[in-house]
């Protein structure tokens, strides 16, 4: 069984900056991780290769230097990795950047399952996982929380609702986006780290994809970020003492505009 | 200080800081407090590959050895020296069959302590001989195909959790030390059953605990080497294995100064930080100086294991003694720059001062390496002036 990991580097902090001039994250000097979600998305395809056989492949679409997470993937048990670089692939939005990783799937030689993170801690935008199987035509479950099986070319999984879970079954071949919670990520071995340090990751561009320029980076976006903006930070309520009765009346005479009589 | 250290040893450093950081420190306290043996943390040290590093690759291991072992066990102690002790002490165990075993031995019991699938222990204390190991009084009388087994060891680290004893014992009584003999001993073997498990001032997440043998029957293919070597092989064991209690004690007060360092920068007294006084700062300033002429002397002592040398007890000794000793002085004086807060168990120093003295006990205490080195000492002296 092949099992694809997509996973994504992302600056390590909550709070990125913002370039007011273009619009764009500003990344320089903060140190990159893979995608918090990824991690359980990594483990879950590690732990369905322990118990079913085959390989993992780890791939991602990203600058040269997102190298260096796919040998920290390979040294946590991916059996190998691909970096799809190109600067064709230059200001993909969530379409473009799926295309992109499901031409890899497909130059993979395809796969049974992809496992991506429920979504990237810098764009939020939790499309590109469902954006795969949209443009491999597979079944998707999405905001995964557990997955119960995989057998006879189908699988049973628990995908996360409000107030509650899904039980939903699918046949294979499949993309799942990841919850945590859904398992407890392994650590790197050190035969592992010992493997990711000489691991040949193979590069891919666009001519390897066989993607036409219109199907890939900013010519394949039908999506332009117009204007990212920091919202105004909200002025401090005001705060009132009192007795209950106090309180209500001054309540009242807020939400009234004055008009709360005796 | 650069040690320019090989990409795999800078690799085991990295993964048990982190194992340390993700693992160890949330419950060390814990461990602590209620003297509980860290069963989920060896199997997180297993899966990181940590227990391969001191096995030959024909075995399932990585063979990396000495050094890498080292800087194991000081990252580890860095955190928490009672999981660092847990560790070792499977490599402790292992020693003797790493050393002396038979190739039939080593395919049959190494694998599974690579895998981390099994611990094991090293038992050569008794009730009446610590120091003086020759002293050792437990039985193995040969009886056909088996050894008869009988008496008590003590103190053992890994004692009812390893699966795999190395145990010294005698087969010929009559001829005292010489008629020691080193034998494998598998938990479950009829006979064996443990004794006490210890309540002890530090390293409280190890296991220390009696083993006892009533006519246990150990198959004489369990034999280490040949009979009578038992002692030597104890020995050389034990000449192998300090490096890795002298880098436990860098370990230990690394983690010590490391804690006083930050308390020191946000502790403030008469209106100033305290490690803006020069009382503090001179502390500081020996607690790290004496910690990397310790960590410098054991790495040499186990690149000098690495690059094959034949004899090193005496610097094996050596590194043992001066690290020991440091890490001693050096936690007491991190409880002192904690002032009261350092005396609480709130605060890890406590815990690190009480761990430390153990390093100046086991494996031969500071005493007994005293001996070793100036009988080396004398030895190297009367060979010159003949
Ligand atoms: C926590 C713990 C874990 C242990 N784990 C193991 C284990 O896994 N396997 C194992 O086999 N053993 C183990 N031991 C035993 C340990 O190796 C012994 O405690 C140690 O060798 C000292 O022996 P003793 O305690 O009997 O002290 P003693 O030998 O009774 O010594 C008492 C004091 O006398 C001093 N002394 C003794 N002889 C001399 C001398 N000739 N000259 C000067 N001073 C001397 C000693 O230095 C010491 O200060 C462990 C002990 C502890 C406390
Ligand atoms: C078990 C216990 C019982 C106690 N009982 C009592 C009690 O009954 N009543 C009571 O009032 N108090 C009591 N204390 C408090 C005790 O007196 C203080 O802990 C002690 O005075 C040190 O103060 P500190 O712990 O705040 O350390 P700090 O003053 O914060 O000192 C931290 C470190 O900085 C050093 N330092 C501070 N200033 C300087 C300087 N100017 N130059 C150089 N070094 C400096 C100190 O020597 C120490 O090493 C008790 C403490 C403990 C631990």
């Amino acid at each position: 069984m092949r099992i694809v990991v997509a996973l994504k580097q992302v600056p390590d902090t909550a709070d990125v900056r913002i370039d007011p001039e273009r619009n764009t994250l500003m990344r320089d000097g903060v140190p990159s991780i893979m995608n918090p979600f990824d991690a359980y998305a990594l483990e879950e395809g590690l732990r369905w290769r322990d118990a079913l056989g085959g390989e993992v492949v780890a791939i991602t679409m990203g600058p040269p230097q997102a190298e260096e997470m796919l040998r920290e993937a390979i040294s946590i048990g991916a059996d190998r990795a691909v970096l799809l670089t190109d600067r064709a692939f230059a200001g993909s939005d969530t379409w473009a950047t799926s295309n992109t990783l499901a031409a890899a799937v497909r130059k993979l030689g395809g796969a049974e399952l992809v496992f991506a993170g429920k979504q990237a801690i810098d764009g939020d935008t939790a499309q590109v996982g469902p954006g795969i199987a949209a443009s491999l035509d597979w079944p998707q479950v999405t905001f995964v929380g557990r997955v119960r099986e995989i057998s006879g070319g189908r699988l049973l999984a628990e995908r996360f609702v409000e107030g509650g879970f899904e039980v939903v079954e699918c046949p294979l071949p499949a993309v799942l986006t990841m919850l945590k919670d859904a398992n407890v990520p392994r650590m790197p071995s050190l035969r592992g780290k010992m493997r990711a340090r000489t691991a040949d990751i193979a590069r891919w561009g666009r001519g390897d994809l066989e993607l036409a320029p219109e199907e890939t980076g900013l010519d394949g976006s039908p999506t332009r970020v117009v204007k990212i903006a920091t919202p105004e930070a909200r002025a401090g309520g005001e705060i009132h003492r009192g007795s209950p009765e106090e309180l209500a009346r001054i309540l009242a005479d807020i939400l009234l505009g004055g008009e709360a009589g005796e | 200080m650069h040690y320019h250290l090989p990409e795999d040893i800078l690799a085991i450093r990295d993964l048990c800081a982190d194992i340390g950081r993700k693992h160890i420190r949330p419950v060390r306290e814990e461990l602590d407090r209620e003297n509980r043996f860290p069963t989920e943390i060896m199997k997180v040290l297993a899966d990181s590959d940590m227990f391969r590093i001191y096995i030959p690759e024909a075995y399932g291991g990585l063979g990396l050895g000495a050094l890498a072992l080292c800087i194991a066990a000081e990252e580890l102690s860095r955190v928490c020296a009672g999981v660092a002790t847990t560790y070792a002490a499977n490599a402790l165990g292992a020693m003797p069959i790493l050393l002396s075993g038979s190739e039939e031995q080593k395919k049959r019991f190494l694998p599974d302590l690579a895998d981390g699938r099994k611990l094991a222990a090293f038992a050569l204390t008794e009730p009446d001989a610590g120091s003086d190991a020759g002293g050792i009084r437990t039985k193995a009388i040969r009886d056909g195909d088996h050894y008869i087994l009988n008496g008590t060891k003590q103190w053992i680290t890994n004692g009812g959790e390893a699966k795999i004893y190395t145990v010294i014992a005698l087969t010929d009584p009559d001829r005292g030390p010489r008629g020691a003999s080193a034998l494998i001993v598998e938990d479950g073997t009829p006979g064996f059953s443990y004794g006490k498990k210890e309540d002890k001032m530090g390293i409280r997440a190890s296991a220390t605990r009696e083993l006892i043998f009533e006519d246990c029957r150990v198959p004489a293919e369990n034999l280490i080497g040949r009979e009578g070597t038992g002692f030597m092989v104890a020995m050389k064991t034990l000449d192998n294995s300090r490096p890795g209690v002298a880098a436990q004690a860098v370990g230990i007060a690394q983690g010590a100064l490391d804690e006083a360092m930050i308390y020191a920068s946000q502790r403030r007294q008469f209106g100033q930080r305290i490690d803006s006084f020069q009382g503090i700062q001179f502390m500081l300033a020996d607690m790290a100086t004496q910690i990397e002429a310790a960590r410098a002397l054991v790495y040499c002592v186990a690149r000098m294991i690495d690059g094959g040398a034949k004899k090193f007890e005496k610097e094996a000794a050596m590194a043992k003694v001066f690290a020991s000793d440091t890490a001693m002085r050096v936690t007491t004086d991190a409880v002192q720059i904690l002032g009261g807060y350092g005396y609480m168990k709130e605060y890890p120093v406590e815990k690190m001062m009480r761990d430390a003295k153990i390093t100046q006990i086991y494996e031969g205490t500071n005493q007994i390496q005293r001996n070793v080195i100036a009988s080396a000492l004398i030895r190297e002296t009367a060979s010159r002036e003949k």
